[in-house]
């Protein structure tokens, strides 16, 4: 069995999966204390099944603490940034371009120190490692523990940035260390701000993983804590925690990857739809399509490869405006309404009209037309046919705009409707051959989270002189693949992700760095696990 | 004109569509334009024709494989030392500077160097878009020299390049670049006013201004993107087709960087899985086959694009399973004679193809 969690600004949800069947899930407001949140979700699935908190086999977390962090500015350490690159990079000091609020945020402190590679594989200039220390103490006495280190063509060659690192390590020893190379591929820019993001998290990342960590063995789990990643692959607790950069992207990945398990669709637009937006996705071969271009993180840009997601203001907390006057009106007139983008987000639940509040929203719509039936109808205003038709009308027109802009082929694709306000999704919309609303697709999020797979990457420097490139990218493919079964991965689901060439020039014989990215699922775990299905 | 940073922003996105594939991706440029907006302000773009005969015009832009410019970044004096030093051969002040191509970062350079100097950057360029060699630019073709020639690094390092054949010079550069690490900045083909008025094409900082317009313009409105960018290229007169030639999504690329240049093949397949293109590329998108047809070669402009953005996706850039539209485009009229095709048609590029153009086997897909 094996729990996955979803802990959302609005909504915490769990379930408790075995194989593929869900056998119990919850949806709860998120509290404001992480730790009792989660471990309430946890319990709730567990009582609800009746399972054996020693039988659960993972946890996984899905969450989207650092990512509302950074986009609300709170709660970031001050960031100091060592870059190993001078004289090459001086007119493009870290954090150019920056939102000028988030540079403010983290403070704007940093090195530009001797050092960096050519692309051959010289140094651009010899590491100058009394700067370093210099840096380092500096730092150490203005209080500042977060720490990104940067490096020409670390990813190719991260030697620099690791002697740097053991050198700031030995004269700051409280400092927490990101280095550039660990996380990102080329383009130093992109690298470095991920890097930079990721130091501003560092106190955020222990304070949520460590409490995570406290919930799940609250509850008398013992089984590992994963946290899900960007790509829908697992990290380790300890690996959130050092890179919690890597899981900001996970939530719309969970949503699509388990609106297609939960469906059986691999080819389709997803549509989530949340309390405040919905986000749109197309899923391709069961994976999130990725977006083509950089993807911008809370105003900054990153090189990780995201899916390509569409957010509109269409959720089940949105309001509607328009004048009471105008509720039973024979006609209404388009630009007499307007339908968000605000949301009452978690105030629906107080004063959306339908649970006695003032404020006309989506919810209240769905209910008036009948495909919900939570909430007191007698509370609900009377709306004419007309105004509820042209109300409606809207929300499809929203949705059907949102799902042509994500589609990658003409023709009729099926729509899979997830989220808890999925009902807010017709079931005809242009365009669209079916929709499909999967059982549990209020919390296809937190299956997303459950099935999450282990991931693993590998690279080497080949030449394709000496070994054709075929061959060099099955050879490489191989080692990723031994990787991952050795994660946990079930041989029979392992698929290559991602194939990167990095062509290394001047270095003869056409050497190039190969990337190969694979994933598997998790397999299933031996007994006593397996036994205890009775439960 | 005055260029803020809504304006650059509309640059960096057209210039990119011009780049045809290379040029490197203009983020960086508008990164350090940006930076020195904020430093001195709006940059100046001035007609050719507001420039006396007599002139000192200087076209300029970094030489190298984009690949290593995405890690090896700019120092931040290589241009004004390059300048400089060619003030001091001319025995004169330079008056304005031009991007040596409009196309890819190359469009957006020059006005660093401007800034810096207290100079404005003329509305023109030597290309008309990007090409990989030196000799391709507009200046070699009308005859005219490429020297003295200065190329700069980040290091500090400085080299001179003297010499009557401009092919000798772009040798010459390129080694330099290589040695340099891959990436450098060049000073070539310094021009008289007059030179610049006879030779350059005029009026492509405008242009790629207004293509980056539209597609800004077209995002914000929820209008097609492409659609209006090909509104906007027919409007120039200096682009007068343009449109789509490819849908779907990358199978394969096959890269590498040799003698300073990055070089490969990429494959699309439709949707579908119906039909392919190959696109085979040297820094810049070359000559393009759907279904072993040829559809496009040099010097007309092919540019992979994100194809619900309209971004342009730089060689380097380009990842397996991108979705992309391959959009096509007529070059400006004067890379189009025989005598420029000598330069920069496909067999210059060592194709066997003679030069077609665009519009009359593009076939250019439905919208």
């Amino acid at each position: 069995m094996r729990i996955g969690v979803d802990v959302g600004g609005t909504n915490t949800d769990a379930v408790l999966m075995d194989g593929g069947r869900v056998l119990a899930w919850t949806k709860q407001p998120t509290s404001a204390d992480v730790e009792t949140g989660v471990a309430s979700a946890i319990g709730q699935v567990l009582a609800g099944s009746g399972a054996n908190p020693a039988h659960v086999a993972s946890v996984t977390i899905g969450t989207t603490h650092f990512v509302n962090a950074l986009v609300e500015r709170r709660e970031l350490d001050r960031v100091g940034v060592l870059r190993l690159a001078s004289p090459s990079g001086e007119a493009l000091p870290p954090m150019t371009g920056w939102p000028r609020d988030l540079m403010e945020c983290i403070g704007r402190r940093y090195f530009l120190l001797p050092g960096g590679y050519e692309v051959d594989g010289r140094e651009i200039a010899p590491l100058d490692e009394a700067r370093i220390r210099d840096a380092a103490l500096e730092l150490c006495a203005e209080g500042v523990t977060a720490i990104a280190i940067t490096c020409a063509f670390s990813p190719i060659n991260g030697d620099m940035e690791h002697r740097a690192a053991a050198i700031v390590r030995e004269v700051h020893p409280d400092a927490t260390l990101t280095l550039s190379s660990e996380i990102g591929r080329l383009g130093l820019i992109e690298r470095e701000n991920s890097a930079v993001l990721n130091a501003a998290m560092t106190t955020l990342a222990r304070r949520v993983v460590r409490s995570f960590s406290r919930a799940v063995s609250a509850i008398g789990v013992t089984a590992p804590l994963y946290i899900s990643q960007n790509d829908g692959t697992l990290a380790s607790a300890a690996q959130a925690e050092a890179y919690p950069v890597m899981t900001m992207g996970s939530g719309p990945t969970n949503s699509m990857r388990g609106a297609a398990f939960l469906s059986g669709f691999t080819d389709a637009i997803v549509m989530d739809v949340g309390g405040t937006t919905t986000d749109i996705g197309a899923l391709s071969s069961g994976y999130p399509r990725e977006s083509a271009i950089s993807a911008d993180i809370g105003g900054v840009r990153t090189n990780f490869r995201m899916p390509d997601v569409l957010a509109i203001g269409l959720g089940g907390g949105t309001r509607v405006h328009l004048d009471p006057a105008l509720f039973g009106a024979e006609e209404l007139d388009e630009a007499a309404f307007r339908i968000g983008p605000d949301s009452l987000g978690y105030r629906l639940a107080q004063e959306g009209m339908l649970f006695g509040g003032q404020t006309l929203t989506t919810s209240d719509l769905a209910r008036i037309a009948g495909v919900v039936s939570f909430g007191d109808p007698a509370a609900l205003p009377a709306l004419s046919t007309a105004v509820l038709d042209a109300l409606l009308n809207r929300i499809r027109t929203m949705l059907e705009d949102g799902g042509d802009r994500m589609k990658t082929a003409r023709g009729e694709v099926p729509v899979l409707a997830v989220g808890g306000g999925n009902f807010l999704i017709p079931n005809d919309l242009r365009g669209v051959s079916q929709v499909v609303r999967p059982p549990h697709a209020e919390v296809a999020n937190a299956v997303g989270a459950a099935i999450a797979q282990a991931g693993a990457q590998v690279e080497r420097v080949l030449s394709y002189e000496a070994i054709d490139r075929q061959s060099a990218i099955e050879q490489v493919a191989a080692l990723a693949r031994e990787q991952v079964l050795t994660g946990g991965g079930d041989p029979a689901t392992v698929a290559i992700v991602d194939v990167e060439e990095t062509p290394l020039s001047y270095l003869p014989g056409r050497a190039v760095q190969v990337r190969v990215r694979v994933v598997a699922d998790l397999a299933a775990p031996s007994s006593p696990i397996g036994a205890s299905h009775a439960a | 004109m005055l260029l803020d940073r809504q304006a650059i922003g509309d640059l960096a996105l057209g210039a990119a569509f011009l780049g045809s594939g290379g040029g490197g991706d203009p983020y960086y440029a508008t990164l350090l334009a940006e930076a020195e907006l904020e430093r001195r302000g709006p940059f100046e773009v001035i007609g050719v024709d507001a420039l006396s005969d007599d002139a000192l015009v200087v076209p300029c832009g970094w030489i190298g494989a984009p690949t290593v410019s995405v890690e090896k970044l700019p120092n931040g004096r290589e241009a004004v030392d390059g300048l400089r030093r060619l003030e001091e051969i001319m025995g004169r002040s330079i008056d304005a500077v031009i991007p040596i191509e409009i196309g890819g970062s190359n469009g957006l350079a020059p006005l660093f160097a401007a800034a810096r100097l207290g100079i404005p950057v003329l509305d023109c360029d030597g290309m008309g878009r990007a090409f990989p060699e030196s000799q391709m630019a507009i200046f070699n073709i009308r005859g005219l020299s490429a020297c003295p020639s200065i190329l700069t690094d980040a290091s500090g390092s400085l080299s001179v390049i003297e010499s009557d054949d401009n092919f000798a010079h772009e040798r010459l550069a390129r080694a330099l670049s290589v040695a340099v690490g891959g990436i450098a900045h060049l000073v070539e083909y310094p021009l008289t006013g007059r030179q610049a008025k006879d030779h350059a094409i005029h009026g492509t900082i405008t242009v790629a201004r207004a293509v980056g317009a539209a597609i800004r313009e077209a995002r914000a409105h929820g209008a097609d993107p492409f659609a209006a960018m090909f509104e906007a290229l027919r409007r120039t007169g200096l682009y007068r087709e343009a449109g789509v030639l490819f849908d779907g999504k990358i199978i394969d690329i096959d890269r590498e960087t040799r003698n300073g240049f990055s070089v490969g093949r990429i494959i699309f397949e439709s949707f579908d899985g119906a039909s392919r293109m190959e696109m085979d590329f040297q820094n810049e998108n070359l000559i393009a086959r759907r279904d072993g047809v040829v559809v496009a070669t040099v010097p007309d402009i092919l540019t992979v694009m994100d194809r619900e953005t309209a971004d342009s996706i730089t060689t380097e850039r380009l990842k397996y399973g991108q979705r992309a539209k391959v959009v096509g485009a007529a070059a400006p009229a004067i890379l189009r004679e025989a005598q420029a095709l000598k330069f920069v048609g496909p067999r210059a590029f060592g194709f066997e193809e003679d030069y077609v153009p665009i519009e009359e086997i593009a076939a250019w897909l439905k919208p």
